[in-house]
């Protein structure tokens, strides 16, 4: 079963890295959180080995085993490895399916356009990418209703891997809104999400690690900055 | 369900006694018949992934091809969000992304497995399968570019491969499942057999035996296996097809 020492390789600020420790957080798993100091310009000799191919956070280590990376499938490590706490996935495969499908739309298609917003130039690179982000979030209400079936969280009663996936990006969002001066989730353009985001940042498991939006939206200007001066591609946030 | 064999016959009128009749046999037969369908295209990758997976675990299913240039009422009603094939639909439920069907189909048709059992072993398998999920439609790109694009995008694919072959694969194992193949030998399939007939439409060769050995090795038994062999697209169709869009991909464009 799960013996040995867990570890999560992550930032404060990741929203990747907040998935795996809201995942422990649910079963009660106590865990080293280690901070990597310099992701954008120097990583560490610990993640550069961990995760050679990506050479990204999070990085999970359990006792003996070599790590694991990419945040969705450590969260399924979590949940199968320590399968006597609450279940994170759904139990039902068709339920299973959706929850894995919009957690691949969050990610593939609808981060990407997050991430050009924060760097987009000017005002029609802006509208575009503004339009494509507020279709995901009208799509991710949808599928609120969807799959909450009446409950509080996509996962029913209690949070499960879709709220994992598409919550652990609220900090991120509501620095897009204070940014743009937009409004994405609230109360009368996503009713469903507006209350559900509430639930989720208030959550014993996820509040310790919810980044302050404040402090976050300080760090987005320095992060905005050095993408843009060391010219690299949006691709390596 | 009337009890054909018991039923009062007499007096009943014909047109109405065939009706019944065959509105019984196929409320008896659609369980069986129609329960799982998969929309997808001859030549797509990504439709013969599902294929692979239903054959391997013995699932009948109903195959519809798609014509992508004209998209049918059905894919839009069941893809609403990417209009993509291919799209499984399991007892009327539609099921869409090659990946998220997979998965599907090894959670409800648990008989050869197609994922390792393990939780340490399965996360390094899931790890494998979204790296070809997030490379696979950069490879593509050497069919659709020419010049400093193509070079890049030849850039890119000998990357891709090279990472493969120095992290994904274990020198002495056949497939990437081991004995047998699994859901990660399934995911790199463009490598083992699209991405050659990329290169031939393109005119430039990425994936040279010499480079990468072990991806070379695993390509020719990848493509040996039975299912695979008996389900994969000829080569020169595919090449036929996508010479033709390359052409028009590339042709001057008028003023």
């Amino acid at each position: 079963m799960a013996s040995g020492e867990v570890k999560v390789l992550g930032t404060w600020a990741s929203q990747f890295a907040m998935r795996p420790r809201i995942a422990l957080n649910i079963k009660s798993v106590d865990y080293e959180f280690i901070e990597e100091k310099n992701l954008l310009e120097e990583k560490s000799q610990l993640l550069l080995q961990s995760n050679p191919v990506h050479k990204k956070v999070p990085v999970l280590f359990h006792g003996d085993n070599k790590p694991i990376c990419e945040s969705l499938i450590i969260v399924q490590y979590i949940d199968e490895t320590w399968s006597s706490g609450p279940p994170i996935l759904p139990s039902d495969p068709y339920d299973r399916a959706t929850a894995r499908f919009w957690a691949a739309y969050l990610d593939d298609k609808w981060y990407p356009a997050v991430k050009s917003l924060g760097i987009a130039e000017g005002e029609e690179a802006k509208k575009t990418a503004m339009a494509q982000v507020e279709e995901g979030v009208a799509l991710m209400e949808e599928a609120f209703g969807k799959c909450s079936k009446g409950k509080g969280f996509f996962g029913g009663d209690e949070i499960g891997f879709l709220d994992i996936a598409f919550g652990s990006f609220l900090g991120w969002l509501r620095v897009v809104e204070k940014f743009n001066g937009a409004k994405l989730i609230d109360e009368a353009k996503t009713p469903g999400l507006a209350d559900w985001a509430e639930r989720f940042c208030s959550h014993a498991a996820v509040k310790d690690v919810m980044p302050d939006a404040d402090k976050l939206a300080e760090f987005a200007m320095i992060v905005v900055a050095k993408i843009k001066g060391l010219g690299l591609a949006a691709q390596s946030l | 369900m009337m009890d054909l064999a018991s039923h009062d016959w007499r007096g009943m009128n014909l047109r109405f006694m065939k009706r019944e009749i065959y509105q019984t046999l196929d409320q008896a037969i659609s369980p069986i018949m129609a329960v799982v369908k998969l929309l997808g295209t001859w030549l797509s990758p990504y439709s013969c992934k599902v294929i692979w997976a239903l054959k391997l675990k013995g699932i009948p299913y109903e195959y519809i091809e798609e014509d992508l240039s004209n998209k049918s009422p059905m894919l839009l009603q069941y893809n609403p969000v990417h209009k993509k094939i291919p799209v499984l639909v399991h007892d009327g439920k539609p099921i869409c992304e090659s990946t998220v069907i997979l998965r599907y189909i090894e959670e409800t048709w648990p008989q050869n497995p197609l994922l390792p059992i393990d939780p340490y072993e399965r996360a390094v398998a899931l790890f494998w399968i979204k790296y070809a999920d997030d490379k696979n439609p950069l490879i593509p790109k050497l069919y659709r570019t020419t010049g400093e694009e193509l070079e890049q995008a030849a850039k890119e694919c000998s990357e891709i491969l090279g990472t493969i072959e120095e992290h994904g694969l274990i020198e002495g194992k056949k497939f990437f499942g081991g004995d047998e193949i699994n859901m990660v030998d399934i995911a790199f399939c463009i490598v083992a057999h699209w991405l050659g007939v990329f290169e031939e439409v393109a005119g430039i060769k990425v994936f040279e035996p010499h480079k990468f050995p072990k991806l070379n090795s695993w390509a020719q038994n990848f493509k040996s296996v039975p299912v695979i062999k008996e389900n994969l697209p000829d080569a020169d169709k595919i090449f036929a097809v996508l010479k033709r869009r390359r052409e028009t991909l590339l042709a001057p464009k008028s003023n």
